[in-house]
């Protein structure tokens, strides 16, 4: 029955509108450190277990996809990557560059170069866009002992990585995500991450509440910051973002745990059949 | 000797209506006593520790110390303010610096203006602060030896802004002291000015400062009137405030506060006329074991008045604050409308805030809100600022000059807002 079910899916090579890619990941095969390595990872809320064993590894320049039904852990999964509190570890361990993530504070990791891309980006009345971004710019270039930019430096970078996001002047003047459109939104968390040139970049349903346009802005935005010196975790409920961004690998997170791993075809034949096999208890 | 009006051989004996206003007000202090806690208006305000400290007023010897560099909210590229300088209590006017004021504007200390302006200081000493039911109001009377005059003739519009400054110095062999100021402000019809006050510690040392302020306003005035309050942590700082504004005057008031052990702004306004406007404004920024009392009364006396008031605080440690905002609509004020809003943020748990908000409405043609909100720092806002490579400090001090920001944003005075900006950026980032 499942080889049926791939027979029937188009070659992968001819997905429709897929942007060329600048980076291939047949190149990482050449550096076997993993960049992300997830062991056995079990957490909870309170006593409520939301996590029970994720395995994931991941090398620099590869693109790696999580699909999963709502309420899988996708974001829990995310926040823990980017360190917010409220979270128990209570089995396991995640590094970057070999290096003990879980020990770190935010500021520490998003130095180390962690990326969370937010589901939903918090609305910060009160502080400007352009103070928010220099703060962090200049908050992680202290930590990697690099040099601050003043506020001409700053402005002249901002100006540029704006343009080529399709963004105003207009929105680093406005408080910080504050009566933003979804698409703005976005947009911002893409522009904070051209900014901070991370390592492994955990984007959370960027997708989530774009149109067509802003979703393929949003996209080429991070193809354009693929690279082999970076990961890029892409969660997403839905495959259409994938047509956008294409994965390396795909994997399925369904009740805590990765059920099912594979190439970007997978994607696919979670959009045609849903989650049902995983046992997903939402109505989609 | 502690906190009372016994004492007065220190006073410069004034004209007869004079000494009769002062031996009235040590009569009501001694009926008055320090206000308690069973006292409704100062439930949550406890003045005991101000009877522990051996009180004295300052002697006139001090009136030679050098106070330091003297504040002002004027950058260097500017016209100065006028400025009037106290010295524990006392007026110093090699200080100070009134030169170049316009024909009829009066701006000197109190006593020296005995002199030349006793009519028009009899006429107003007195008419609006009541010290026959205020205790503190009774006792700056009864011990009343300095303070400020200004007067702005009719249709002045003053360019410079008025700054009065009021230091409290001292060595550690020094008792205690404590002043009891008065600041007199006469408005007249059509004229316009901004009126700085800063009251700060140059010093250590323990004072207690008991200020009593009477504004008049006269029909369509203009008044700009900041305060910053940041003495040490271990002085006492009592202010008591009652403005009138006649027809169509305004006021515009702020009140900005990180100073003091203990502190307390009581502010009546009168709406004496129709169509006059109130804004007051404030913030406070206290940690430790500050106390820090703001309570407020605007009393819409006459119709179509407006009034608004947004004061927001910030509270750390230990620190205790208390907003009392009451808002009166008499009879026959139609039109009102009058807006009140306190938000305090908390950042310890141990920290506490009473507010009581309170709306007394006599009219039913009236458009009246007001709301008190307590909250702490929002989490999700914390967490996103530090994963993006903000350290925790940096990202909760970035959070509270956002939450403070939107009060004084509302200071008109450009000058005036960016001085006062950098005052609670410098409570954020201390040393
Ligand atoms: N702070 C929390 N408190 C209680 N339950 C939580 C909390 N965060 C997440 N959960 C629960 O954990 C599960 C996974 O949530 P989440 O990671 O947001 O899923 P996803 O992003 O895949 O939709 C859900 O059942 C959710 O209700
Ligand atoms: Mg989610």
């Amino acid at each position: 029955m499942m080889s049926a079910f791939c027979a029937a899916l188009p070659d992968p090579g001819a997905c429709g509108g897929t942007p060329p890619l600048k980076w291939t990941s047949r190149d990482q095969e050449r550096k076997p450190e993993p960049m992300l390595e997830i062991t056995n990872l079990h957490a909870s809320v309170g006593d409520r277990p939301i996590l029970k064993g994720i395995d994931l590894t991941v090398h620099a320049g590869q693109v790696h996809a999580i699909m999963g039904p709502n309420g899988s852990g996708k974001s829990t999964l995310s926040y823990i990557l980017a360190g917010r509190e409220g979270y128990t570890i209570t089995e396991g361990s995640v590094t970057l560059d070999g290096r003990d993530l879980l020990t770190q504070s935010p500021e520490e990791r998003a130095a180390a170069g962690v990326f969370l891309a937010f589901q939903y980006p918090v609305e910060i009345p009160g502080v400007s866009n352009a103070t928010f971004l220099k703060a962090a710019l200049n908050g992680v270039r202290r930590r990697r002992g690099e040099k601050e930019l003043d506020a001409m430096e700053f402005l002249k970078l901002t100006r540029t990585k704006c343009r080529q996001l399709g963004m105003t002047d207009e929105m680093l003047k406005r408080a910080v995500n504050v009566g933003f459109s979804g698409g703005e939104k976005k947009r911002n968390e893409v522009l904070q991450m051209a900014l901070l040139d991370p390592r492994l970049a955990v984007l959370d349903e960027t997708d989530s509440g774009l149109d067509i346009d802003a979703l393929r802005i949003v996209s080429d935005g991070v193809n354009a910051l693929r690279g082999p010196d970076r990961a890029m975790l892409v969660i997403t409920h839905y495959q259409r973002l994938l047509d956008h961004i294409v994965p390396d690998r795909v994997h399925v997170l369904a009740h805590g745990r990765i059920q099912r791993s594979g190439g970007k075809e997978l994607a696919l034949e979670l959009e045609a059949r849903g989650y049902a096999e995983f046992g997903a208890d939402e109505a989609a | 000797m502690t906190l009372n009006a016994e004492d007065h051989s220190h006073l410069t004996p004034g004209p007869p209506w004079l000494e009769a206003l002062r031996t009235e007000g040590r009569c009501h202090f001694a009926q008055l006593g320090l206000p308690t806690p069973r006292q409704e208006a100062w439930r949550f305000t406890n003045l005991a520790p101000l009877t522990q400290p051996r009180w004295q007023i300052a002697p006139p010897a001090s009136a030679a110390l050098n106070p330091g560099p003297l504040p002002s909210v004027v950058p260097a590229d500017h016209p100065p303010s006028y400025r009037l300088v106290f010295v524990n209590g006392y007026w110093r006017p090699d200080l100070s610096s009134t030169s170049g004021m316009p024909n009829g504007m009066v701006l000197t200390g109190l006593a020296a203006a005995l002199i030349d302006h006793a009519d028009l200081i009899e006429a107003h000493l007195g008419r609006l602060a009541r010290a026959d039911t205020q205790a503190l109001v009774a006792l700056n009377t009864g011990l009343l030896a300095s303070g400020a005059l200004l007067v702005l003739p009719p249709g002045l519009m003053l360019e410079r802004p008025v700054e009065v400054v009021m230091i409290g110095t001292g060595g550690e062999s020094d008792p205690p002291l404590a002043w009891h100021p008065r600041l007199l402000v006469v408005a007249g019809a059509g004229s316009r000015a901004t009126l700085i006050e800063h009251h700060l510690s140059q010093t250590h040392h323990q004072n207690c400062a008991n200020l009593v302020t009477e504004l008049f306003l006269g029909a369509g005035a203009q008044m700009r009137h900041y305060k910053t309050q940041r003495e040490n942590p271990a002085s006492f700082h009592l202010a008591t405030t009652s403005g009138r504004l006649d027809r169509d005057a305004s006021y515009e008031g702020f009140l900005l506060t990180t100073g003091g052990r203990l502190s307390r702004n009581e502010v009546r306004l009168v709406l004496d006329g129709p169509g006059a406007t109130a804004t007051l404004n404030g913030a406070y920024l206290v940690r430790g074991q500050q106390h820090c009392d703001t309570t407020t009364l605007i009393d819409h006396a006459t119709p179509g008045g407006t009034s608004s008031q947004l004061f927001k605080g910030v509270l750390d440690d230990e620190a205790w604050a208390v907003f009392q905002g009451r808002v009166l609509v008499r009879p026959g004020a139609q039109r009102t409308d009058g807006q009140q809003l306190h938000r305090a943020l908390l950042l310890s748990d141990r920290a506490r805030i009473d507010a009581k908000p309170e709306l007394e409405i006599h009219a039913d043609d009236v458009k009246c809100g007001h709301g008190a909100t307590v909250g702490d720092l929002d989490d999700d806002a914390l967490f996103y600022l530090r994963a993006r490579g903000i350290d925790r400090d940096a990202a909760r001090s970035l959070l509270i000059a956002a939450f403070i920001t939107e009060t004084i944003a509302r200071i008109t005075d450009p000058v005036v807002a960016a001085a006062f900006e950098s005052l609670a950026d410098g409570w954020l980032t201390p040393g």
